[in-house]
Protein backbone atom coordinates (compact mmCIF):
# COMPACT_ATOMS: atom_id res chain seq x y z
CA UNK A 1 0.00 0.00 0.00
CA UNK A 2 1.29 3.43 -0.92
CA UNK A 3 2.07 5.48 2.18
CA UNK A 4 -0.23 8.28 1.06
CA UNK A 5 -3.19 5.87 1.07
CA UNK A 6 -2.67 4.44 4.54
CA UNK A 7 -4.45 7.06 6.63
CA UNK A 8 -7.52 7.13 4.39
CA UNK A 9 -7.65 3.32 4.33
CA UNK A 10 -7.61 3.16 8.13
CA UNK A 11 -10.14 6.00 8.48
CA UNK A 12 -12.52 4.30 6.04
CA UNK A 13 -12.46 1.08 8.05
CA UNK A 14 -12.95 2.98 11.32
CA UNK A 15 -16.03 4.66 9.83
CA UNK A 16 -17.65 1.23 9.47
CA UNK A 17 -17.55 0.87 13.27
CA UNK A 18 -19.87 3.80 13.84
CA UNK A 19 -23.62 3.40 14.09
CA UNK A 20 -26.36 5.84 13.26
CA UNK A 21 -27.02 8.02 16.28
CA UNK A 22 -23.65 7.46 17.98
CA UNK A 23 -22.06 10.25 20.00
CA UNK A 24 -18.42 10.28 18.95
CA UNK A 25 -15.25 12.09 20.01
CA UNK A 26 -12.41 12.29 17.50
CA UNK A 27 -8.77 12.75 18.44
CA UNK A 28 -6.42 14.92 16.41
CA UNK A 29 -4.89 13.77 13.11
CA UNK A 30 -6.09 10.60 11.41
CA UNK A 31 -9.38 10.29 13.38
CA UNK A 32 -10.58 13.60 11.91
CA UNK A 33 -10.68 11.90 8.48
CA UNK A 34 -13.28 9.36 9.62
CA UNK A 35 -16.53 11.33 9.09
CA UNK A 36 -15.94 11.74 5.35
CA UNK A 37 -16.17 7.96 4.97
CA UNK A 38 -19.52 7.55 6.76
CA UNK A 39 -22.32 6.25 4.54
CA UNK A 40 -25.16 8.73 4.04
CA UNK A 41 -27.43 6.55 6.19
CA UNK A 42 -25.21 6.98 9.26
CA UNK A 43 -25.44 10.26 11.15
CA UNK A 44 -23.28 10.67 14.21
CA UNK A 45 -23.10 13.47 16.77
CA UNK A 46 -19.54 14.68 17.07
CA UNK A 47 -18.51 15.96 20.45
CA UNK A 48 -15.64 18.36 21.01
CA UNK A 49 -14.42 18.21 24.60
CA UNK A 50 -13.84 21.95 24.92
CA UNK A 51 -17.60 22.41 24.79
CA UNK A 52 -19.59 21.34 21.72
CA UNK A 53 -22.08 18.52 21.36
CA UNK A 54 -22.94 18.22 17.67
CA UNK A 55 -20.27 19.99 15.65
CA UNK A 56 -21.07 21.29 12.17
CA UNK A 57 -19.20 22.46 9.10
CA UNK A 58 -17.17 25.63 9.51
CA UNK A 59 -17.37 28.08 6.63
CA UNK A 60 -15.85 31.50 5.98
CA UNK A 61 -19.30 32.95 6.73
CA UNK A 62 -20.05 31.24 10.03
CA UNK A 63 -16.60 31.02 11.57
CA UNK A 64 -16.02 33.02 14.74
CA UNK A 65 -12.51 32.15 15.99
CA UNK A 66 -12.65 34.47 19.01
CA UNK A 67 -15.64 32.65 20.44
CA UNK A 68 -16.09 29.24 18.84
CA UNK A 69 -13.22 26.77 18.50
CA UNK A 70 -12.48 23.08 18.72
CA UNK A 71 -10.17 21.49 21.29
CA UNK A 72 -7.15 22.32 19.14
CA UNK A 73 -8.01 26.02 19.06
CA UNK A 74 -9.15 25.98 15.42
CA UNK A 75 -12.48 27.52 14.36
CA UNK A 76 -15.47 25.24 14.93
CA UNK A 77 -19.26 25.55 15.00
CA UNK A 78 -22.25 23.77 16.46
CA UNK A 79 -24.54 22.23 13.87
CA UNK A 80 -28.23 23.09 13.96
CA UNK A 81 -29.49 21.33 17.09
CA UNK A 82 -26.01 21.23 18.60
CA UNK A 83 -25.14 22.85 21.90
CA UNK A 84 -22.31 24.71 23.58
CA UNK A 85 -21.46 23.53 27.08
CA UNK A 86 -18.92 24.11 29.87
CA UNK A 87 -15.97 21.86 30.70
CA UNK A 88 -17.59 20.16 33.72
CA UNK A 89 -20.63 19.21 31.62
CA UNK A 90 -18.41 18.10 28.76
CA UNK A 91 -16.41 15.73 30.91
CA UNK A 92 -19.51 14.56 32.73
CA UNK A 93 -20.73 13.50 29.31
CA UNK A 94 -17.42 11.77 28.60
CA UNK A 95 -16.79 10.14 31.98
CA UNK A 96 -20.42 9.27 32.48
CA UNK A 97 -20.53 6.87 29.56
CA UNK A 98 -22.61 9.09 27.27
CA UNK A 99 -20.01 9.04 24.50
CA UNK A 100 -20.45 5.91 22.40
CA UNK A 101 -17.05 5.90 20.77
CA UNK A 102 -13.76 7.71 20.95
CA UNK A 103 -11.26 7.34 18.14
CA UNK A 104 -7.68 8.27 18.77
CA UNK A 105 -4.11 7.51 17.85
CA UNK A 106 -1.50 5.91 20.04
CA UNK A 107 2.24 5.76 20.53
CA UNK A 108 1.90 2.28 22.04
CA UNK A 109 -0.97 -0.06 22.77
CA UNK A 110 -0.67 -3.43 24.46
CA UNK A 111 -2.39 -6.79 24.59
CA UNK A 112 -4.33 -5.83 27.72
CA UNK A 113 -5.80 -2.87 25.88
CA UNK A 114 -3.73 -0.32 27.75
CA UNK A 115 -2.67 2.75 25.79
CA UNK A 116 0.21 5.20 25.97
CA UNK A 117 -0.02 8.41 24.02
CA UNK A 118 0.49 11.42 26.30
CA UNK A 119 4.12 11.61 27.28
CA UNK A 120 7.61 10.59 26.19
CA UNK A 121 9.59 11.18 29.39
CA UNK A 122 12.55 13.46 28.85
CA UNK A 123 11.50 14.23 25.28
CA UNK A 124 7.94 15.35 24.91
CA UNK A 125 5.52 16.32 27.66
CA UNK A 126 2.41 17.76 26.00
CA UNK A 127 0.04 16.66 28.75
CA UNK A 128 -2.93 14.35 28.71
CA UNK A 129 -5.57 16.98 28.01
CA UNK A 130 -8.85 15.11 27.87
CA UNK A 131 -7.42 11.79 26.68
CA UNK A 132 -7.38 10.02 30.05
CA UNK A 133 -11.04 10.89 30.67
CA UNK A 134 -12.06 9.84 27.16
CA UNK A 135 -10.35 6.47 27.45
CA UNK A 136 -11.91 5.75 30.82
CA UNK A 137 -15.37 6.99 29.94
CA UNK A 138 -16.17 6.18 26.32
CA UNK A 139 -18.06 2.93 25.72
CA UNK A 140 -15.98 1.98 22.69
CA UNK A 141 -12.32 3.02 22.45
CA UNK A 142 -10.92 2.60 18.94
CA UNK A 143 -7.21 3.10 18.39
CA UNK A 144 -6.66 4.11 14.77
CA UNK A 145 -3.00 4.25 13.83
CA UNK A 146 -0.29 2.98 11.55
CA UNK A 147 0.74 -0.51 12.59
CA UNK A 148 4.38 0.35 13.23
CA UNK A 149 6.51 3.43 13.76
CA UNK A 150 9.09 3.27 10.96
CA UNK A 151 9.04 -0.52 11.23
CA UNK A 152 9.18 -0.68 15.02
CA UNK A 153 6.17 -2.40 16.61
CA UNK A 154 3.67 -0.16 18.40
CA UNK A 155 1.40 -3.01 19.41
CA UNK A 156 3.25 -4.49 22.37
CA UNK A 157 2.95 -7.13 25.07
CA UNK A 158 3.13 -4.31 27.59
CA UNK A 159 3.42 -0.58 26.99
CA UNK A 160 6.84 0.82 27.86
CA UNK A 161 5.79 4.49 27.88
CA UNK A 162 3.64 5.76 30.77
CA UNK A 163 0.01 4.77 30.38
CA UNK A 164 -2.71 7.14 29.37
CA UNK A 165 -5.19 4.58 30.71
CA UNK A 166 -5.12 0.87 31.47
CA UNK A 167 -7.37 -1.84 30.00
CA UNK A 168 -9.50 0.62 28.08
CA UNK A 169 -9.05 -0.05 24.34
CA UNK A 170 -11.73 -2.18 22.68
CA UNK A 171 -10.41 -2.27 19.10
CA UNK A 172 -7.23 -1.49 17.15
CA UNK A 173 -7.45 -0.63 13.46
CA UNK A 174 -4.29 -0.30 11.37
CA UNK A 175 -3.39 -0.60 7.69
CA UNK A 176 -2.58 -4.27 8.33
CA UNK A 177 -5.72 -5.39 10.09
CA UNK A 178 -8.39 -5.10 12.73
CA UNK A 179 -7.77 -6.44 16.23
CA UNK A 180 -10.28 -6.84 19.03
CA UNK A 181 -9.06 -6.60 22.61
CA UNK A 182 -10.30 -9.69 24.44
CA UNK A 183 -9.69 -11.10 27.91
CA UNK A 184 -7.25 -13.58 26.31
CA UNK A 185 -5.34 -11.00 24.30
CA UNK A 186 -5.51 -9.37 20.88
CA UNK A 187 -7.61 -11.21 18.33
CA UNK A 188 -6.92 -10.49 14.68
CA UNK A 189 -10.39 -10.51 13.14
CA UNK A 190 -9.70 -8.85 9.78
CA UNK A 191 -6.57 -8.69 7.67
CA UNK A 192 -5.61 -6.44 4.78
CA UNK A 193 -5.29 -8.89 1.85
CA UNK A 194 -1.98 -7.23 0.93
CA UNK A 195 -0.42 -8.88 3.97
CA UNK A 196 -0.07 -12.42 5.30
CA UNK A 197 -0.83 -13.36 8.89
CA UNK A 198 2.89 -13.98 9.38
CA UNK A 199 3.70 -10.48 8.18
CA UNK A 200 1.17 -8.95 10.56
CA UNK A 201 2.52 -11.00 13.46
CA UNK A 202 6.09 -10.04 12.56
CA UNK A 203 5.13 -6.36 12.80
CA UNK A 204 3.43 -6.93 16.18
CA UNK A 205 5.22 -7.60 19.47
CA UNK A 206 2.10 -8.96 21.17
CA UNK A 207 1.15 -12.49 20.22
CA UNK A 208 -1.96 -12.33 18.07
CA UNK A 209 -4.84 -14.72 18.43
CA UNK A 210 -5.97 -15.45 14.88
CA UNK A 211 -9.74 -15.51 14.62
CA UNK A 212 -11.14 -18.72 13.11
CA UNK A 213 -13.40 -16.38 11.14
CA UNK A 214 -10.59 -14.13 9.88
CA UNK A 215 -12.01 -11.88 7.18
CA UNK A 216 -10.42 -9.64 4.57
CA UNK A 217 -10.28 -5.99 5.58
CA UNK A 218 -11.88 -3.80 2.96
CA UNK B 1 -23.84 43.68 43.67
CA UNK B 2 -20.42 43.63 42.07
CA UNK B 3 -18.33 46.75 41.79
CA UNK B 4 -17.05 48.10 38.52
CA UNK B 5 -13.32 48.24 37.97
CA UNK B 6 -11.25 49.61 35.14
CA UNK B 7 -8.73 47.28 33.57
CA UNK B 8 -5.96 49.01 35.53
CA UNK B 9 -7.92 48.71 38.78
CA UNK B 10 -8.48 45.02 38.11
CA UNK B 11 -4.75 44.50 37.75
CA UNK B 12 -4.24 46.34 41.06
CA UNK B 13 -6.57 43.82 42.71
CA UNK B 14 -4.24 40.95 41.78
CA UNK B 15 -1.34 40.63 44.22
CA UNK B 16 2.17 39.63 43.28
CA UNK B 17 2.59 35.90 43.88
CA UNK B 18 -1.16 35.20 43.71
CA UNK B 19 -2.72 31.91 42.73
CA UNK B 20 -4.94 32.83 39.78
CA UNK B 21 -7.50 30.85 37.82
CA UNK B 22 -7.87 31.94 34.21
CA UNK B 23 -10.83 30.69 32.20
CA UNK B 24 -10.41 29.86 28.53
CA UNK B 25 -9.48 26.93 26.35
CA UNK B 26 -6.50 27.54 24.06
CA UNK B 27 -7.18 31.21 24.72
CA UNK B 28 -10.82 31.00 23.58
CA UNK B 29 -12.80 32.63 26.37
CA UNK B 30 -9.82 34.04 28.27
CA UNK B 31 -9.96 37.57 29.69
CA UNK B 32 -7.59 39.03 27.12
CA UNK B 33 -7.76 42.68 28.19
CA UNK B 34 -6.96 41.95 31.84
CA UNK B 35 -4.25 39.46 30.86
CA UNK B 36 -2.67 42.00 28.53
CA UNK B 37 -2.60 44.66 31.24
CA UNK B 38 -1.30 42.14 33.79
CA UNK B 39 1.49 41.21 31.40
CA UNK B 40 2.67 44.84 31.45
CA UNK B 41 2.29 45.26 35.22
CA UNK B 42 5.67 44.00 36.37
CA UNK B 43 3.91 41.60 38.75
CA UNK B 44 4.75 37.94 38.73
CA UNK B 45 5.60 34.86 40.74
CA UNK B 46 2.09 33.65 39.91
CA UNK B 47 0.65 30.19 40.27
CA UNK B 48 -1.77 29.85 37.39
CA UNK B 49 -4.59 27.35 37.12
CA UNK B 50 -5.75 27.16 33.52
CA UNK B 51 -6.90 24.36 31.24
CA UNK B 52 -3.83 24.72 29.00
CA UNK B 53 -0.73 26.77 28.31
CA UNK B 54 -2.50 28.40 25.36
CA UNK B 55 -0.34 29.07 22.33
CA UNK B 56 1.73 31.61 20.49
CA UNK B 57 -0.16 33.17 17.58
CA UNK B 58 -3.72 34.29 18.37
CA UNK B 59 -6.56 34.50 15.81
CA UNK B 60 -6.05 38.27 15.42
CA UNK B 61 -2.32 37.90 14.87
CA UNK B 62 -1.34 38.31 18.53
CA UNK B 63 2.21 37.09 19.20
CA UNK B 64 1.06 35.36 22.38
CA UNK B 65 -2.51 34.40 23.11
CA UNK B 66 -4.12 34.31 26.54
CA UNK B 67 -1.97 33.00 29.38
CA UNK B 68 0.87 32.34 26.89
CA UNK B 69 1.60 36.06 27.28
CA UNK B 70 2.22 35.71 31.02
CA UNK B 71 4.28 32.56 30.54
CA UNK B 72 6.38 34.27 27.86
CA UNK B 73 7.03 37.19 30.22
CA UNK B 74 8.32 34.86 32.93
CA UNK B 75 5.54 35.93 35.32
CA UNK B 76 4.44 32.37 36.08
CA UNK B 77 6.31 30.14 38.53
CA UNK B 78 3.83 27.28 38.55
CA UNK B 79 1.20 26.17 36.03
CA UNK B 80 -1.53 23.72 37.03
CA UNK B 81 -3.05 22.55 33.78
CA UNK B 82 -4.03 19.63 31.54
CA UNK B 83 -2.23 20.36 28.27
CA UNK B 84 0.77 22.41 27.19
CA UNK B 85 1.53 20.78 23.84
CA UNK B 86 0.61 23.77 21.69
CA UNK B 87 2.85 26.21 23.55
CA UNK B 88 6.47 25.12 22.93
CA UNK B 89 7.74 27.76 25.35
CA UNK B 90 6.32 25.80 28.29
CA UNK B 91 8.61 22.85 27.57
CA UNK B 92 11.62 25.17 27.32
CA UNK B 93 10.82 26.76 30.67
CA UNK B 94 10.10 23.38 32.28
CA UNK B 95 13.49 22.14 31.14
CA UNK B 96 15.42 25.18 32.35
CA UNK B 97 13.64 24.91 35.70
CA UNK B 98 11.98 28.33 35.62
CA UNK B 99 8.44 26.93 35.42
CA UNK B 100 6.88 24.13 37.44
CA UNK B 101 4.12 22.38 35.49
CA UNK B 102 1.57 20.08 37.11
CA UNK B 103 -0.45 18.10 34.57
CA UNK B 104 -3.89 16.94 35.62
CA UNK B 105 -6.49 15.21 33.42
CA UNK B 106 -8.80 17.82 31.94
CA UNK B 107 -12.01 16.40 33.32
CA UNK B 108 -10.47 15.98 36.77
CA UNK B 109 -9.18 19.56 36.73
CA UNK B 110 -12.65 20.88 35.85
CA UNK B 111 -14.32 18.89 38.63
CA UNK B 112 -11.62 19.74 41.21
CA UNK B 113 -12.34 23.42 40.57
CA UNK B 114 -16.08 22.82 40.72
CA UNK B 115 -15.58 20.99 44.03
CA UNK B 116 -13.54 23.92 45.33
CA UNK B 117 -16.42 26.24 44.58
CA UNK B 118 -19.16 23.93 45.79
CA UNK B 119 -17.90 23.15 49.26
CA UNK B 120 -16.96 19.57 48.47
CA UNK B 121 -14.00 17.66 49.84
CA UNK B 122 -12.85 16.67 46.40
CA UNK B 123 -13.83 14.41 43.56
CA UNK B 124 -13.77 10.64 43.08
CA UNK B 125 -12.83 9.86 39.48
CA UNK B 126 -11.72 6.70 37.70
CA UNK B 127 -9.57 8.86 35.41
CA UNK B 128 -5.86 8.43 36.03
CA UNK B 129 -6.03 5.12 37.91
CA UNK B 130 -2.94 3.08 37.05
CA UNK B 131 -1.11 6.08 35.53
CA UNK B 132 1.50 8.61 36.64
CA UNK B 133 -1.37 10.80 37.89
CA UNK B 134 -1.51 8.58 40.99
CA UNK B 135 1.92 9.89 41.98
CA UNK B 136 0.82 13.54 42.06
CA UNK B 137 0.38 13.65 45.82
CA UNK B 138 -0.26 17.42 45.84
CA UNK B 139 -3.53 16.66 44.09
CA UNK B 140 -4.38 13.00 44.73
CA UNK B 141 -5.47 12.38 48.31
CA UNK B 142 -5.88 8.62 48.01
CA UNK B 143 -7.83 5.82 46.41
CA UNK B 144 -11.37 4.87 47.21
CA UNK B 145 -13.29 1.81 46.06
CA UNK B 146 -17.01 2.27 45.45
CA UNK B 147 -19.15 -0.65 44.32
CA UNK B 148 -15.99 -2.50 43.29
CA UNK B 149 -14.57 0.27 41.12
CA UNK B 150 -11.37 2.10 42.08
CA UNK B 151 -11.39 5.91 42.05
CA UNK B 152 -8.76 8.55 42.71
CA UNK B 153 -9.74 11.08 45.35
CA UNK B 154 -8.70 14.39 43.78
CA UNK B 155 -8.48 17.41 46.06
CA UNK B 156 -10.69 20.47 45.63
CA UNK B 157 -8.97 23.47 44.06
CA UNK B 158 -9.43 27.11 44.96
CA UNK B 159 -7.53 30.27 44.06
CA UNK B 160 -6.91 33.75 45.40
CA UNK B 161 -8.33 35.26 42.23
CA UNK B 162 -10.38 33.97 39.29
CA UNK B 163 -10.31 36.03 36.12
CA UNK B 164 -13.15 35.06 33.84
CA UNK B 165 -14.49 36.49 30.61
CA UNK B 166 -18.05 36.72 29.33
CA UNK B 167 -19.62 38.05 26.17
CA UNK B 168 -22.50 39.77 27.97
CA UNK B 169 -22.18 40.71 31.63
CA UNK B 170 -24.97 42.68 33.24
CA UNK B 171 -24.50 45.26 35.95
CA UNK B 172 -25.45 42.68 38.58
CA UNK B 173 -22.55 40.48 37.41
CA UNK B 174 -24.68 37.91 35.64
CA UNK B 175 -22.76 36.39 32.74
CA UNK B 176 -23.76 34.94 29.38
CA UNK B 177 -21.01 33.17 27.47
CA UNK B 178 -20.91 32.98 23.69
CA UNK B 179 -19.96 29.84 21.76
CA UNK B 180 -17.33 27.65 23.37
CA UNK B 181 -16.11 30.31 25.80
CA UNK B 182 -18.05 28.87 28.75
CA UNK B 183 -15.42 26.11 29.25
CA UNK B 184 -13.52 26.64 32.54
CA UNK B 185 -14.97 30.11 33.15
CA UNK B 186 -18.09 28.54 34.62
CA UNK B 187 -16.52 26.49 37.45
CA UNK B 188 -13.70 29.00 38.08
CA UNK B 189 -16.19 31.79 38.79
CA UNK B 190 -17.25 29.82 41.86
CA UNK B 191 -13.85 28.80 43.23
CA UNK B 192 -11.84 31.90 44.13
CA UNK B 193 -11.80 34.43 46.96
CA UNK B 194 -11.95 37.26 44.43
CA UNK B 195 -13.73 36.93 41.09
CA UNK B 196 -13.11 39.42 38.29
CA UNK B 197 -15.36 39.18 35.23
CA UNK B 198 -14.14 40.85 32.05
CA UNK B 199 -17.14 41.77 29.92
CA UNK B 200 -16.99 42.03 26.16
CA UNK B 201 -20.28 43.87 26.49
CA UNK B 202 -21.70 45.36 29.68
CA UNK B 203 -25.49 45.16 29.50
CA UNK B 204 -28.35 46.37 31.67
CA UNK B 205 -29.74 44.17 34.42
CA UNK B 206 -32.50 42.12 32.87
CA UNK B 207 -30.95 42.06 29.42
CA UNK B 208 -29.95 38.44 30.04
CA UNK B 209 -33.10 36.46 30.79
CA UNK B 210 -32.98 34.69 34.17
CA UNK B 211 -33.13 31.31 32.43
CA UNK B 212 -30.12 32.17 30.29
CA UNK B 213 -27.71 33.35 32.97
CA UNK B 214 -24.69 31.03 32.94
CA UNK B 215 -22.58 32.45 35.79
CA UNK B 216 -24.71 33.98 38.53
CA UNK B 217 -23.89 37.50 39.60
CA UNK B 218 -23.61 36.44 43.24
CA UNK B 219 -20.24 34.88 42.41
CA UNK B 220 -18.79 37.98 40.76
CA UNK B 221 -16.95 40.64 42.80
CA UNK B 222 -15.80 42.98 40.04
CA UNK B 223 -16.97 43.64 36.49
CA UNK B 224 -14.44 45.04 34.05
CA UNK B 225 -15.63 46.59 30.82
CA UNK B 226 -13.45 44.99 28.17
CA UNK B 227 -14.73 47.54 25.73
CA UNK B 228 -15.58 45.36 22.75
CA UNK B 229 -19.00 46.94 22.30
Amino acid sequence: MDRSEIKGFIAKRVAAELKDGDVVNLGIGLPTLVPQYLPSSVHVTLQSENGIIGTGAVTEENKDPLYITDAGGSPAIAATGGVYIDSCSSFGLIRGGHVDATILGGLEVDEEGSLSNWIIPGKKVPGMGGAMDLLVGAKHVIVAMEHTAKGAPKILKKCRLPYTAVKCVTKIITEMGVMNVTSKGLELVEINPEFTVDQVQAATEATLIISPNLKPMV
Amino acid sequence: MPKFASIAEAVNLIPDGATIMFGGFMGCGSAHKVIDALSKSGKGNFTIICNDGSMPGGPLGEDYYGVAKLIHNGQVKRLITSHVGLNPEVAVRMNDGSLQVDLIPQGSLAEMIRAGGAGLGGVLTPTGVGTLVEEKTDFVLGKVTVDGRVYLHMRPLRADVAVISGYNVDKAGNVWYKGTTRNFNLPMATAADLVIAEADHVVEVGAIEPENVHTYGVFVDYVVDGGNA
